[in-house]
């Protein structure tokens, strides 16, 4: 299989690359750059654990081949947090305990990010909605909504 | 395997035509990927298209727009104008998977499919829209609706592919709506589903229908009866119940965890019924 030598931009940094055809961007982002906050749950776009955002769109990690990403703007959870101060949404998740296990967190934080740019003030259903490609299988999803609600409503008072 | 960024229609439609092994059109990705990690499918060429011209535009076309190969549900549904014109099929369309799955999922990918559930596709073939393709004999045009053959099997030649999809125009009092029935909320795939598209004259009389059923038979179903059952007609009772009779005669459905052959025809009766009403009072009518 032909290698691939792909550029791209992560979060903020320009990042280089190697991968093979069908390597997945999940894959890249794990195995070849130390990448691990993104997970895999599933692998087949179910579960929603390796939620990136790719040139500003949420997407599935594992449902992009990393050769896809040439010339890609990506944003992953690692890039979320400023330095040691985290983002509202972190801090809320921990405070409010919206965490078990965790392997959900990072695809429930980057998904509910990208829902509060487009939309500050979401219902709790707009929130359900949008995460319900997002599965945990410990918190139960009323302090997750909960959370999410209490971090938009910190975010627009700032 | 290969991956290629296809440069041009032509080279795209030669390397597909010229591969002796198992090939697939790489746009959203979000069947594809998922064939590929199950090991379900086994490509040896993956090319991709939706870096070519005019993959990932929504471009008026005669009143109507023209819907590139490559671009996704969530693009689709932030147009306004084509969500005012065409609200059942972008209803349809965004049905489909998760926000993540939104974020690239296609019209396209979700007609090649060829799902007879294909949430996406009731609504096209209600429209009446028209898939322009490019192959190795260059570009044809064909409706939407003589696309599906058979669960996961297309019209399409090889070589061939889809570039874009023609929603086309409407007269001012027309609309359309898209239902499906599934057990929960979201994340699901159709039980059984309806998409109907009308269009109405001055005083609210249906001067033309279309009635599509999905998920009740091997490909998604025009059904040329029930349209006919509405129009001439203000939706009244008995004209809905002779449309609904006409879904039901029509549906073929298989038998399985998820729905039974009396569940699904039933249901889509049901789902018709609704979807004609919606889309006539979206299309200014009043009962
Ligand atoms: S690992 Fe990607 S959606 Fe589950
Ligand atoms: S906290 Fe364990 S899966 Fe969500």
């Amino acid at each position: 299989m032909k290698n691939f030598h792909v550029s791209t931009t992560i979060n903020g940094d320009d990042a280089e690359f190697i991968c093979t055809p069908d390597e997945t961007l999940l894959d890249v982002l794990r195995n070849r750059l130390g990448l691990t906050g993104a997970k895999e749950g599933c692998g087949t776009g179910d579960c929603g654990a390796c939620s990136v955002t790719l040139n500003g769109r949420l997407v599935c990690s594992c449902l992009v081949l990393g050769a896809e990403a040439e010339g890609a703007e990506i944003e992953t959870i690692e890039g979320m947090a400023d330095g040691d101060d985290l983002h509202p949404l972190q801090r809320v998740f921990i405070d409010k305990a919206a965490l078990q296990c965790g392997v959900c967190t990072p695809g429930i934080l980057v998904a509910a990010r990208s829902l509060l740019e487009k939309n500050p003030e979401p219902t709790d259903e707009e929130i359900r909605y949008w995460l319900a490609g997002n599965l945990c299988r410990c918190t139960g999803y009323d302090k997750i909504i909960k959370a999410v609600q209490i971090a938009a409503a910190e975010m627009r008072s700032v | 395997m290969r991956y290629v960024k296809a440069e041009n229609l032509e080279t795209a439609a030669a390397l597909l035509n010229g591969e002796p092994g198992i090939s697939r059109i790489l746009a959203g990705g979000t069947d594809v990927l998922v064939q590929l990690r199950s090991e379900a499918v086994e490509p040896d060429l993956i090319v991709d298209m939706k870096y070519l011209d005019g993959m990932r535009d929504i471009t008026p076309e005669d009143g109507g727009f023209r819907v590139g190969a490559a671009v996704s549900g969530a693009e689709l549904g932030e147009h306004k104008e084509v969500c005012a014109l065409w609200p059942g099929v972008v209803e349809g369309f965004e049905l489909i998977g998760s926000t993540q799955v939104q974020s690239r999922a296609t019209m396209a990918g979700n007609l090649c499919n060829g799902s007879p559930a294909a949430d996406s596709v009731p609504g096209m073939i209600a429209a009446n829209a028209t898939a322009r393709i490019f192959g190795p004999e260059g570009f044809r045009n064909c409706p939407v609706a003589d696309i599906p053959v058979s669960p996961g099997k297309t019209s399409l030649a090889k070589g061939e592919f889809i570039t874009s999809i023609l929603l086309p125009a409407r007269p001012a009092r027309a609309s359309d709506a898209y239902l499906r029935f599934i057990p929960r909320t979201e994340m699901d795939i159709a039980v059984s589903s309806a998409a109907v598209s009308l269009e109405l004259d001055g005083d609210g009389t249906c001067t033309a229908a279309r009635v599509v059923i999905g998920a009740v038979a091997p490909t998604v179903l025009l059904v040329q009866d029930a349209g006919a059952a509405l129009e001439g007609t203000k939706l009244d009772d008995a004209a809905i119940a002779k449309m609904v009779q006409a879904v039901e005669a029509a549906c073929s459905p298989i038998d399985d965890k998820r729905g039974t052959v009396e569940f699904r025809t039933k249901t889509a009766g049901v789902l018709a019924k609704r979807a004609a009403l919606i889309a006539y009072e979206r299309a200014g009518g009043k009962k």
